[in-house]
């Protein structure tokens, strides 16, 4: 829909300041592109691809690699069952199949109000914890049919607290002060870091 | 000793809710380890970590301190960057190090960034990790405002930031080049080798020391309690001890940290305080090791030591620290199908054996789960591995610039050698197998290699 708000051109350029290379920024500012609208909206894509310097199909090149990134717009909670090797030997299977038919979408699909979007994932890194599924990358372990279903009642009915609209990841931003920072290192500087300088170790000349 | 008296190195806060505080981390001896080692010379920091022997706890198993001393000397500067990226089916370690211990992996990371000479420092979390992201995020708000972070940490002359990265989703990131390629903002695609490590050319061609996690998690306390005190631990080739994430048909699933080379395998999955054995005391079928990539063990390797030397003469690896455990239930083409599946989702695509040979192999194996298979399918499954890991060894070979390829033949090879029957079973499914369609169409004989049974993983003792 849009190009990034002022607000979120500020935090883009303070995240932008972190990095040596602009281009390095590129995928942190497609989230918080996501963050803002939900999915990627093309005028966004050309926003972030000015303020990193460099073309939109480049933006979309890799935008389009990445599994996390929408290109069409989702619903307000995508969830992701797992239905990799440890989750499918505990019933994940079953369990999206169940989900498939509870919210009567086939996995990839979102529900008719736009309330759910249900993807069948691989591996997210909770085995030890199967079946499990993540709904905007907030985790919920050792699902059931039932609390699959407590939890899609609690979606819609705005109960689920610990769980932020799609398109946002981290609450929590790193803020890196602007009398503290040690600024990003230039790779075309040649600098030797000021604690090697005279150091005799095998880096040093 | 008993196998759970070893000192818990990397999980020793895991008692403490608020253990990803600052507050917690320094009134449990927190960032004492980063004083120490500043009042060093760094070159004697890297000799420390050397001597501890610390291997890399990603997956190759790399010794930490040699990767550090890889650098060229007098090329500035020098870059640090943090694989977060964990992704391997079965893996669920460094995101409980990221929720629950920041600070370590941050002191970990000033520590490594110090003792090679690094400007600045990147920590790239796997992009689905949202709890990870923002308890590392608030532990360098808290680092940056305490002055252990940024310029002249601790009014000495080392200066460093420590920026937060964070991928899309791409399990190939993992990749130490692919992750370096998508730091650079591009498709997370490995780099053409040589050079072989980024410590020659890394991130914008500069020297890069990638470390894993786990790996850096490790550094404070070998740096704090000296290299002695942890090599002291573990066996022989495999110093300290290690995160072993049990998953499957085990009683009680879990992460554990245990001391390298002397828990075997049969501990782990079995004694009570571990995994605690099969559900509803069935039996044991196959178990994977080391991830979705290490080729499958069995009942006979339960006594192994968990001992990189030993896993890998036995034909499979330790890994990423996964185990994954199925009962005599599971479906062994389902299983193998299912690890394919993600590795053909995963291939990035660059290479053409990888790029078409996992696809075609989850193809396969689609056809024969779904009643659908050939008489010639097994061959047909095999050739195709070749075509991407030739003559099917271990350590494999490759015809791919990453392991990722490979890594898609471990299940089938492993899969067909031990369980051929169950392959048959769901052929003879299909009413028109015994007609024996040649997929290939040419009728060709298989590949030399493979006349004899699938080679690796046959062996143990």
């Amino acid at each position: 829909m849009a190009r990034l708000s002022p607000e979120n051109e500020a935090i883009a350029r303070e995240i932008l300041s972190r990095y040596p290379r602009r281009r390095s920024a590129l995928i942190p500012l497609l989230h918080l592109a996501q963050e803002q609208d939900g999915y990627l909206a093309e005028d966004a894509m050309e926003h972030v691809a000015q303020l990193v310097g460099c073309t939109p199909a480049q933006v979309l090149g890799t935008a389009s690699f990445y599994e996390m990134f929408k290109l069409e717009p989702v619903g307000r909670y995508v969830v992701n069952i797992c239905t990799d090797i440890a989750c499918m030997l505990l019933g994940a299977d079953e369990l999206l199949h169940h989900a498939e038919e509870q919210l009567g979408v086939r996995a990839g699909q979102t529900t008719a109000d736009g309330a759910i979007t249900l993807e069948g994932v691989t591996c997210i890194a909770a085995c030890t914890e199967a079946p499990c599924l993540q709904v905007n990358y907030r985790y919920r372990y050792r699902m059931t049919p039932e609390a699959f279903d407590q939890l899609c009642d609690d979606l819609r009915a705005g109960r689920a607290e610990d769980v932020p609209p799609h398109g946002t990841l981290a609450t929590v931003r790193q803020r890196i002060p602007a009398d503290r920072a040690a600024g990003p290192a230039d790779p075309s500087s040649g600098a030797e870091p000021a604690w090697m300088k005279g150091a005799s170790t095998g880096g040093a000349a | 000793m008993a196998i759970t008296d070893a000192p818990k190195i990397v999980t020793s806060r895991f008692r403490y809710d608020d253990a990803h505080t600052l507050a917690r981390y320094e009134a449990t001896g927190g960032y004492q380890a980063l004083r120490k080692a500043l009042a060093m010379p760094p070159a004697a920091v890297v000799e420390e970590v050397k001597a501890a022997s610390l291997l890399g706890r990603g997956g190759a198993g790399f010794p930490a301190g040699v990767k550090w001393g890889f650098c060229p000397p007098g090329v500035w500067p020098r870059y640090l960057v943090v694989n977060g990226d964990e992704s391997e089916p079965g893996t669920y370690k460094d995101r409980m190090l990221m929720e629950r211990d920041p600070h370590q992996i941050i002191e970990g990371v000033l520590i490594a960034s110090y003792a090679v000479g690094c400007s600045q420092a990147f920590l790239y979390v796997r992009g689905e990790m949202a709890l990870a992201q923002e308890r590392i995020a608030a532990a360098l708000n808290e680092a940056y405002a305490a002055g252990y972070v940024g310029r002249n940490i601790l009014g000495s002359e080392f200066s460093l930031d420590i920026v937060l990265h964070w991928g899309a989703g791409a399990y190939i990131v993992g990749e130490e080049t692919a992750l370096i390629e998508s730091l650079e903002g591009e498709r997370g695609m490995p780099r053409l080798k040589p050079p072989y490590f980024p410590a020659a050319k890394g991130l914008y061609l500069q020297p890069t020391i990638v470390n894993n996690i786990e790996t850096l998690s490790n550094v404070p306390w070998i740096v704090a309690n000296g290299a002695e005190a942890f090599s002291a631990l573990g066996a022989e080739t495999s110093k300290g001890t290690r995160l072993f994430a049990v998953s499957g048909h085990v009683a009680n699933p879990g992460v554990f940290e245990v001391e390298y080379g002397v828990t075997t395998f049969r501990d782990l999955i079995y004694a009570p305080v571990y995994a605690g054995g099969i559900r509803g005391d069935r039996q044991l079928k196959a178990f994977i090791p080391g991830g979705a990539s290490s080729p499958w063990f069995f009942e006979e390797h339960l006594d192994l030591p968990l001992e990189k030397v030993t896993v890998d003469r036995a034909g499979s690896m330790l890994g990423s620290g996964a185990i994954v455990v199925m009962d005599e239930t599971t479906d062994a083409v389902r299983a193998c199908h299912r690890v394919v599946r993600f590795f053909a989702a995963e291939s990035c695509g660059k290479c053409t054996p990888c790029r078409e040979g996992t696809t075609w192999l989850e193809r396969i194996l689609k056809r024969i789960l779904d009643g659908q298979g050939r008489a010639s399918d097994l061959e047909l499954l095999l050739d195709v591995a070749d075509n991407i890991s030739p003559g099917i060894t271990w350590p494999p070979k490759q015809t791919t610039i990453c392991p990722l390829g490979p890594s898609a033949v471990s299940p089938v090879a492993s899969a067909i050698r031990r369980f051929r029957h169950e392959f048959e079973a769901h052929i003879a499914r299909n009413p028109k197998a015994s007609g024996a369609v040649d997929a290939t169409g040419s009728g060709a004989a298989r590949p030399a290699a493979l006349e004899t049974p699938v080679p690796f993983g046959g062996h143990h003792g």
